[in-house]
């Protein structure tokens, strides 16, 4: 009985594992080797930040690439980067690393509601019926599209800013979000030097009176930033005042200079309380 | 300013008035359940509409941390259904048992209304009816508010278990003591509480009808099936298998396609999906009811189907206004 | 047994408050703001300079391309402003702002109310008239006529179908049109029937405006001899809405479903809105441009609910002010009807040739119910009227699969708002399927690149 048993179980034994093998020898897919090894190093986010549908598909672009120019992960970024240049056996090319930045800051104090919209939450839908519960046709809708669309918990709304926040340790400038924003609001902008960077927070394009009476803190496209700048980093648009990260010095006089401190600085140490212009404003070399 | 997409009215619909309507439909069997049941018919309707809600709300509260929404009436509403399906007999604490299971794992552990694959009236039934075989299909009878039950309660069938003695060709088995069909009509027979009584489970589904809360497709598709597959069956052998009006009027067939099968979470949501879906659990009703080990099938026959609402979503898609030329890529 | 679609529909309350009232002229305003960009289609190029002088017809922004439409002044004045302005939907829009002298007409307008039936033109210049006065569909969706008119290679036209269905509820000014000019709006449809070379016109009124099929039957009985042999047929309908959808109104009148993807013609039949036949009545009797339209001004607090002949570019203000002004208790103030109709930010935008309706919606009216779990009950699926699945197209959406939303079908959908409307759910369907919509008709002309 137990012998029966023994040899039954045996040969099942036996003839699953042989027809396993077979299988697996017959249906084998032979795939470059690299594209596993460079799927370790890669960080398995799957965000799609590189334009690829996932980690597995950016393995294997890069295994099939002749140069890493167009390949990056920004999720990874610079170190992985450099990984893979490795195992490929290229030279690697860095960019600077990026943060998304959200240019509007109409807080709620600031910009006052004038209208209330009932229909689905969402930015998209809100942005096909019209232009905002306030007055500012360009600003932030405050339907947290961008915080849905991004993978790494990195940006939520501030519910007394109605506005969205990066969370800058979490951010991995894969730019979701700034598909996600159907009012191109959000911008991958370089980190800067300890994440000290200047950058006008308002897109909107209204003339000064108008952009100043639906929002206290818009550009108002007066050009005083413009004309304070040594390093010709800011250009007027219509109406609007940019300043272009790869130009910018970081010396914050256009910051003082804003009227309605629409141009914001971050991680910056505290200004002295004097009123003399602040002297250490040192142009910091970039690498 | 109020800004809103199109379009700005609204139908009046709500969940709220559809369960209640759904309940107000199962009036008429309630009454008729009373009638024949008695205090027991109250009490266990009673015990099982108390602890699906308390269940739900608990969970909600406790476990889950949402917002409930108890008083929509969906829990109440399968807390009824679940009293429908039971004996007059069962003890209390089988059917809060049956109550949790219903609203516990046949709908919360899904995520709540509108999630849930299965009908959690009939989750908690079955769960009863496969735990408990013996208390579920004791049929004893203690008496009504009116006296007037045909059959004789000693004998403590369903016409159903009679049916399947007949068909198993048990010695003393006839159709001799079986109950008229006007009997099984009107609900002078045994059974499941709710079930008991053709012409106010029709009076229901007439003001489903009516008020629109339900389409024609799933009671009709079920009981056309029913009635074919019975009317054939009986072609076949009279002597074993009864007539098709029989499989019509007892057991759970009107019960079920009127008020479980229609479940608006676990049917399918296209008309051609609603009547394929019908078509099927009447197969598998009388398929179970004839040659399987139950009596009776309707409850199996929809959770089966319950499980395949999604896949006849998927390959019975909606007609397609100027008929959609490529059919093939809709299934890919 | 009365014609309608066979697919869906609903039975929102027709609230017809201003019916039987008749059109009043509304008096000229002083100043007008004329967008130029009252089509579907590129914007028109602006031919005036500020601080000209314009008379009523004067062209001020000239078709800058063939899907596309003139514009012109509604009143005479002086040009003070040509800038962006912000429109109902709060976004700017480029228009030339008119303040008003007076009420001179620009030479070759015929601004008379007698009636005109003959004219010299071949169906070639009705056409060029038809572009150059700037006739769009009036029926809401200001698609430019002259190119719905043009018939192209391959396909031949067999009806031409007369949208007098108004199924909006609230709406009534179409049929207040009909009562008024019921001869303009035959000859309309007849030149319009020569220009397609179609003899058969059918007319499709729902049945709950008798008045307005007794007086257009009247009228095609009284020009019988104009007509001759063509014909010419007034068909009432069983109310149901969106009746005046193109495609379902082509289904309840000739019985054919147009195809995804295509259009009328593919089946023989050319849709024009009755307002339009009648401004194309206007364009080709008196050579008027679209200077005016009819526009309904109601909502269940309006005291007195009226149709007004509106000049195009007047404050929606005005016309709320002449009915009583805005009620205290009001929410939403929308431009067209409460099913397709969208509201508006402020009162300070335009009356446009598409606008048919205000409507003043009470503010208990105005907000949604709270959205609650899809139970999957199928009642939008069975309203819909292009058989969509609704709630799949949604649940899609929310998951952003975009392949699956294009396998429903999504990009058929008319945005009648029927299924928004019926659920018990109260899910807002229909936002999510338009942005469906939009994406997948996004995905699929960058397939095509």
């Amino acid at each position: 009985m137990i012998l029966t048993t023994v040899i039954v179980l045996a040969i099942i034994a036996l003839s699953s594992a042989s027809l396993l093998f077979i299988i697996s020898k017959k249906f084998e897919v032979r795939e470059d080797e690299r594209i596993a090894i460079i799927g370790e190093v890669l960080p398995q986010a799957n965000c799609g930040g590189c334009g690829f549908p996932g980690c597995s598909a950016f393995a294997s672009a890069c295994a099939r690439a002749q140069n890493l120019d167009n390949l990056y992960c920004p999720v990874g970024g610079a170190p992985v980067m450099e990984k893979v240049a490795g195992i490929m056996g290229f030279e690697v090319s860095v960019g600077d690393a990026k943060i998304a930045v959200v240019r509007c800051n109409g807080t709620c104090e600031a910009r006052p509601k004038t209208s209330e919209y009932t229909g689905a939450r969402n930015c998209r839908i809100a942005a096909g019926l019209y232009a905002g519960e306030t007055d500012c046709s360009y600003g932030c809708l405050g339907f947290a599209d961008c915080c849905v669309a991004c993978s790494f918990d990195a940006i939520h709304m501030n519910p007394e800013t109605g506005l969205p926040e990066v969370d800058e340790d979490k951010c991995t400038a894969c730019g979701a979000c700034v598909k996600a924003c159907p009012k191109f609001i959000i911008e991958l902008r370089k980190k800067g030097p300890k994440g000290k960077r200047i950058f006008v927070s308002c897109v909107n394009e209204d003339k000064g009176g108008v952009a100043r009476k639906a929002c206290s803190n818009a550009c108002i496209g007066c050009s005083k930033c413009f004309k304070v700048c040594q390093f010709e980093a800011i250009t007027m648009g219509t109406n609007l005042a940019y300043i272009d990260s790869t130009k910018c010095r970081l010396c914050r006089k256009c910051v003082a200079e804003c009227p309605t401190g629409a141009i914001h600085e971050v991680h910056f140490p505290p200004r002295p309380v004097a009123q003399s212009q602040p002297q250490e404003a040192t142009p910091e070399s970039r690498s | 300013m109020i800004m809103s997409p199109s379009p700005h009215i609204h139908s009046g619909d709500r969940i709220d008035k559809n369960m209640y309507g759904v309940l107000i439909a199962l009036l008429p069997a309630f009454v008729v359940m009373l009638l024949q049941f008695g205090w027991d018919a109250l009490r266990i309707t009673l015990i099982a509409t108390v602890a699906s809600v308390l269940a739900e709300w608990l969970i909600v509260r406790f476990m889950l941390g949402r917002k409930s929404y108890i008083l929509d009436g969906s829990a109440l509403l399968t807390g009824v259904l679940l009293a429908f399906n039971l004996p007059s007999s069962l003890p209390w604490w089988l059917v809060v048992m049956g109550a949790v299971v219903a609203i516990g794992i046949g709908k919360m552990a899904f995520g709540g209304l509108g999630n849930n694959i299965f009908n959690p009236a009939l989750v908690g039934r079955v769960f009863l009816l496969i735990s408990y075989p013996a208390q579920m299909t004791t049929w004893s009878y203690s008496g009504g508010w009116i006296d007037a039950l045909a059959v004789d309660a000693s004998t403590s069938a369903t016409p159903l278990g009679l049916m399947k003695a007949i068909i198993k060709g048990a010695p003393n088995a006839s159709w001799d003591a079986m109950p008229s069909a006007w009997d099984l009509f009107l609900g002078l027979n045994n059974g499941s509480m709710g079930e008991i009584s053709a012409i106010a489970l029709l009076i229901g589904l007439a003001y489903l009808l009516i008020r629109r809360i339900i389409s024609w497709h799933i009671p009709v598709s079920i009981l056309g099936t029913v009635f074919i597959v019975g009317s054939l069956m009986h072609l076949i052998d009279p002597a074993i298998y009864p007539p098709a009006t029989f499989h019509l009027l007892t057991g759970g067939v009107l019960l079920g396609s009127v008020f479980m099968a229609t479940d608006y979470v676990t049917s399918p949501i296209t008309a051609r999906g609603q009547i394929v879906y019908g078509i099927a659990i009447g197969l598998l009703t009388v398929a179970i009811r004839l040659f399987g080990s139950y009596p009776e099938g309707m409850s199996f026959a929809i959770l089966i189907m319950n499980a395949f609402t999604p896949l006849i979503n998927t390959y019975f898609p909606t007609k397609h206004f100027g008929h959609a030329p490529k059919r093939k890529e809709v299934k890919a | 047994m009365l014609k309608t679609f066979r697919i869906g529909g609903v039975h929102p309350p027709e609230n017809k408050l201003s019916a039987g009232k008749p059109i009043e002229m509304f008096s000229l305003p002083q100043e007008v703001v004329i967008p130029i960009a009252q089509h579907i289609g590129a914007p028109a190029t602006v031919v005036v300079n500020k601080g000209d002088r314009v008379k009523v017809g004067t062209l001020i922004a000239r078709s800058s391309g063939f899907v596309s439409s003139q514009v012109h002044a509604s009143v005479s004045g002086t040009v003070s402003r040509i800038e962006p302005i912000r429109d109902g939907s709060g976004l700017k829009k480029m228009a030339v702002v008119i303040q008003r002298d007076g009420d001179e007409w620009e030479e070759g307008i015929d601004p008379t109310d007698t009636l005109v039936r003959h004219i010299d033109l071949t169906t070639e210049q009705m056409k060029e008239r038809i572009a150059d006065r700037g006739i769009v569909g009036l029926g809401g969706a200001t698609f430019p006529t002259h190119v719905k008119l043009t018939v192209m290679p391959g396909n031949q036209a067999t009806h031409l179908i007369v949208n007098a269905a108004e199924c909006e509820p609230y709406l009534t000014c179409d049929d207040a049109l009909m009562c008024l000019h019921p001869n303009e709006i035959i000859f309309g449809i007849l030149w319009t029937m020569k220009i397609i070379g179609v003899d058969k016109a059918l007319i499709g009124i729902e049945n709950n405006k008798p008045q307005a099929i007794r007086t257009l039957r009247n009228a095609i009985e009284q020009e019988k001899e104009q007509i001759g042999s063509a014909s010419i047929c007034v068909v009432p309908l069983k109310m149901k809405y969106p009746q005046g959808g193109e495609k379902q109104l082509i289904d309840a009148l000739i019985r054919k479903q147009v195809k995804p993807g295509q259009l009328p013609i593919s089946e023989g039949a050319v849709v024009q809105n009755v307002s339009t036949l009648y401004a194309i009545y206007q364009a080709l009797a008196k050579n008027r441009p679209i200077i005016d339209r009819v526009v309904t001004v109601t909502g269940k607090e309006i005291p007195e609910p009226k149709n007004f002949q509106v000049r195009i570019g007047t404050a929606t203000r005005l016309l709320v002010e002449a009915v009583g002004g805005l009620p205290e208790t009001s929410g939403k103030v929308i431009s067209g009807g409460p099913m397709m109709g969208r509201t508006i930010v402020t009162l300070d935008a335009p009356i446009t040739k598409g606008s048919s309706g205000v409507l003043v919606l009470p503010e208990k009216e105005s907000r949604r119910n709270e959205m609650r779990e899809c139970v999957r009950c199928g009642k939008c699926v069975s309203v819909c009227p292009m058989g969509l699945n609704p709630a799949f197209i949604m649940r899609s959406t929310l998951n952003k699969e975009w392949e699956a939303a294009e396998k429903l079908y999504a990009p058929d959908c008319i945005e009648c708002g029927s299924c928004s409307f019926t659920c018990p759910s109260q899910r807002p369907l229909l936002d999510h399927i338009r942005v469906a919509k939009q994406t997948v008709m996004a995905l699929a002309r960058a397939r095509k690149k």
